[in-house]
């Protein structure tokens, strides 16, 4: 077990001169975030662009987003595990890589949300006290490291077979994937749960809320999963089948078209009889009292997830590596939009007595994020080097 | 004060002398010591190290034994004093017997004056440059009830205008409080006296609860809340008006501080026009039972369900 981290630490140290800068250059954009940080700490939240009007932002924000990326690793897990699929099962770790950085990342992003960080213990039962099962964030806070453990726990156990050079036993690990995979459905629900729980936010308040979580965390998801393992088949010999490609594509599509059926029946819900409940979607799509700083964002974000619809449902469009590429940026970023400026800040604006107040990250935040992005995409090289290291059998007991 | 040697060297000054003295008092290792220096000196907020440790390592409020609730509020003393430069004291008076407290307002009668306002800020210490208010008055359209046309900013002295109307609003102590449910380390929760209160030594600032409250009731420190030492209230409760931290949630606690030893609330006094009605919500011969038995009342957003124990009614 020691030689195999021992081993493990050895194979992500190695490499060209392109990883090595690669590092660097994401090393630098942590240091800058970590500055930016030091800052919020000393002089509080107020360097956010955050009020008691519009009291989350882009932090929740992406915290919102990259829960979904997490869970979007189970469609690769599902027909890797269950319908043992030879080409899915060969990439199905470097899925979970992405979803063990991403996991990381969310819980970071509320972390630096915290106004008490060092209070963060106050969580953990027995010196803390914990408000579970009331508070969904408590909720979040379980299902969140649950998954971690989960993703973290399996790959190991199979990773460290394959360096003892034996099969890992499917009878051992096949449990814990069944429950990693009602975990990555329950970590998103949970995640919506958070927010559609606040009748005070009529906005939110909606059961398609979960569904349209799932839904999108369905786009962005394979999305990023297929841009990530066409980045790999460049620059490692790992062989990546198209296969993979093609049925994580054909997941998207459907989801995507069935993410914007749910925008479709949400718009006409909230505007057919338009009453109270429907201040925050007019703000977001339209604009309120002059004010409509969301505006550019949201019909950016539709038209992005209109044009790789459109794409994706094109079958020859969709085969087509570099129209497929095209579809997936637009679907990540429109998801991404939609997420976190679109879903989280029209939450609060107007505020519960009415008042109409706007909201813009601030440089720290900017960069703040930054950081926790650029450290999301360090964790998963370093894991991803070692998983194709390992699959390769480039790192052996024998050696 | 009954601590005064841990007290003195550290206010203010932050010079390196105090802190080693305090270390040598500890008989912490030569090791500690080099890396207490390295730190600046703000991260304990001017306090001694001991102090600084006892807070950050302190129980939840429901779970400190009576000494150790008595050694909290001693901390909270010397840190307010540090920051402040003002002696205030901190009680813990817990909640009377058969008391639940409730409040009404007769929207009649309110000009829109805002001495309410002015009179919270300066009972409960609220952070004069951050400008937190606990109580927020609306100028309302009349013939309607209609939030998103309510103006928020309209000018005192020129009020009341013709054709509007002042809906005051603030923490309305609801009996099932969607915000204590929200947070996730029981840092709020409601008293046997019916309020709703945070422990600003156990928050940590996710502002979930902000998010829960339909009221808008709650408010972040968003930077270190400051009050010149001149109006500084020295009158201060654990639960209630003590000087806040930065970094936690703060709201409406119904003035514990006063109420819970027979006093009404700041904004009750303050008020002009008569308009505002504290009381005992368990004693039928009490002001604010009669109103609920002989007005016309209603509550704000009564179909959410959280049970707001404070009413508005007319004449």
């Amino acid at each position: 077990m020691i030689r195999f981290l021992f081993d493990a630490v050895r194979t992500v140290l190695q490499g060209p001169r392109e990883y090595w800068l690669w590092l660097l250059f994401l090393a630098a954009v942590i240091a800058y975030g970590v500055a930016n940080y030091v800052q919020q700490l000393t002089t509080g939240l107020v360097v956010t662009g955050m009020s008691d009007q519009v009291s989350w932002g882009f932090y929740i924000s992406n915290f919102a987003f990259l829960v979904g990326i997490a869970a979007a690793a189970v469609l690769l897990v599902i027909p890797a595990y269950i319908f043992n699929r030879r080409d899915v099962k060969e990439v199905v770790l470097v899925g979970e890589g992405i979803a063990v950085a991403a996991v990381i990342m969310a819980m970071l992003f509320v972390v630096v949300d915290l106004g008490r960080p060092e209070r963060f213990w106050h969580m953990i039962p027995g010196p803390g006290r914990f408000n579970f099962p009331l508070s969904l964030l408590a909720w979040d806070v379980v299902v969140l490291s649950g998954y971690l453990l989960l993703n973290l726990g399996i790959p190991f156990y199979i990773l460290y077979s394959k360096y003892r050079g034996g099969e890992p036993s499917l009878r051992l690990y096949f449990p814990f994937v069944v429950l990693a995979i009602f975990w990555a459905i329950s970590i998103h629900t949970v995640t919506a749960f958070l927010f559609s729980a606040n009748p005070a936010r009529p906005y939110w308040h909606t059961a398609l809320l979960g569904p349209r979580f799932i839904a999108s965390a369905f786009v962005s998801g394979p999305g990023l999963i297929i841009l990530t393992l066409q980045v790999i088949r460049r620059v490692t010999s790992y062989r990546i089948e198209q296969s993979v490609i093609d049925l994580l594509a054909l997941i998207m599509t459907f989801a995507l078209q069935i993410n914007l059926f749910f925008v479709v029946a949400e718009l006409f819900t909230d505007f057919y009889n338009e009453g109270s409940h429907s201040v925050s979607i007019r703000y977001l799509f339209f604009g309120i009292e002059g004010f409509a700083s969301l505006r550019p964002w949201i019909w950016t974000a539709l038209g992005m997830n209109l044009v790789a619809v459109t794409i994706l449902t094109i079958h020859p469009l969709r085969r087509n590596l570099v129209t497929l590429n095209i579809a997936c940026v637009l679907a990540c970023v429109g998801i991404w939009i939609e997420k976190g400026m679109g879903l989280v800040i029209p939450g609060f604006i107007p505020t519960p007595l009415g008042e109409v107040f706007e909201y813009t990250p601030t440089r720290t935040e900017l960069g703040v994020s930054a950081a926790i992005w650029a450290l999301g995409f360090m964790i998963f090289t370093l894991l991803a080097k070692l998983v194709i290291a390992v699959e390769q059998g480039k790192v052996t007991h024998a050696r | 004060m009954s601590d005064g040697q841990q007290n003195d060297p550290e206010v203010g000054s932050g010079a390196g002398g105090g802190r080693r003295h305090f270390l040598k008092t500890l008989g912490l290792g030569a090791a500690a010591a080099g890396a207490v220096a390295a730190a600046p000196a703000p991260a304990w907020g001017g306090r001694t190290l001991k102090d600084a440790f006892a807070d950050l390592f302190r129980k939840h409020y429901k779970e400190m034994s009576p000494d150790e609730v008595e050694a909290a509020l001693r901390r909270i003393e010397r840190r307010a004093e540090a920051r402040l430069g003002v002696g205030i004291d901190c009680s813990n008076t817990p909640p009377l017997e058969g008391v639940v407290f409730g409040y009404a307002i007769n929207v009649s009668v309110c000009r829109g004056y805002r001495d309410c306002v002015s009179g919270c800020v300066k009972e409960n210490n609220l952070g004069r440059d951050s400008q937190v208010q606990y109580i927020r008055v609306l100028e309302m359209e009349q013939g309607t009830l209609d939030l998103e046309q309510a103006d928020h900013y309209y000018d005192p002295a020129t009020v009341p205008v013709e054709g509007k109307y002042y809906l005051p609003v603030q923490c309305m102590q609801c009996d099932d409080p969607p915000c204590v449910k929200a947070c996730p380390v029981e840092a709020t929760w409601m008293e046997p006296d019916g309020v709703v209160v945070v422990d600003y030594d156990w928050c940590i600032g996710c502002r979930y609860c902000m998010t829960a409250c339909p009221y808008w009731a709650r408010h972040f420190n968003w930077t270190e809340p400051q009050i010149p030492a001149e109006e500084v209230n020295s009158n201060t409760h654990y639960l209630g008006n003590r000087p806040r931290p930065r970094g936690v949630v703060e709201k409406c606690h119904f003035c514990l501080q006063r109420t819970r030893v027979g006093r009404e609330p700041a904004c009750v006094e303050a008020c002009p026009t008569g308009a505002r009605v504290f009381g005992n919500l368990l004693d039928p011969d009490s002001e604010i039972r009669w109103i609920l038995a002989n007005k016309t009342v209603f509550r704000l957003k009564e179909d959410l369900g959280t049970e707001p124990k404070f009413w508005y009614y007319t004449d």
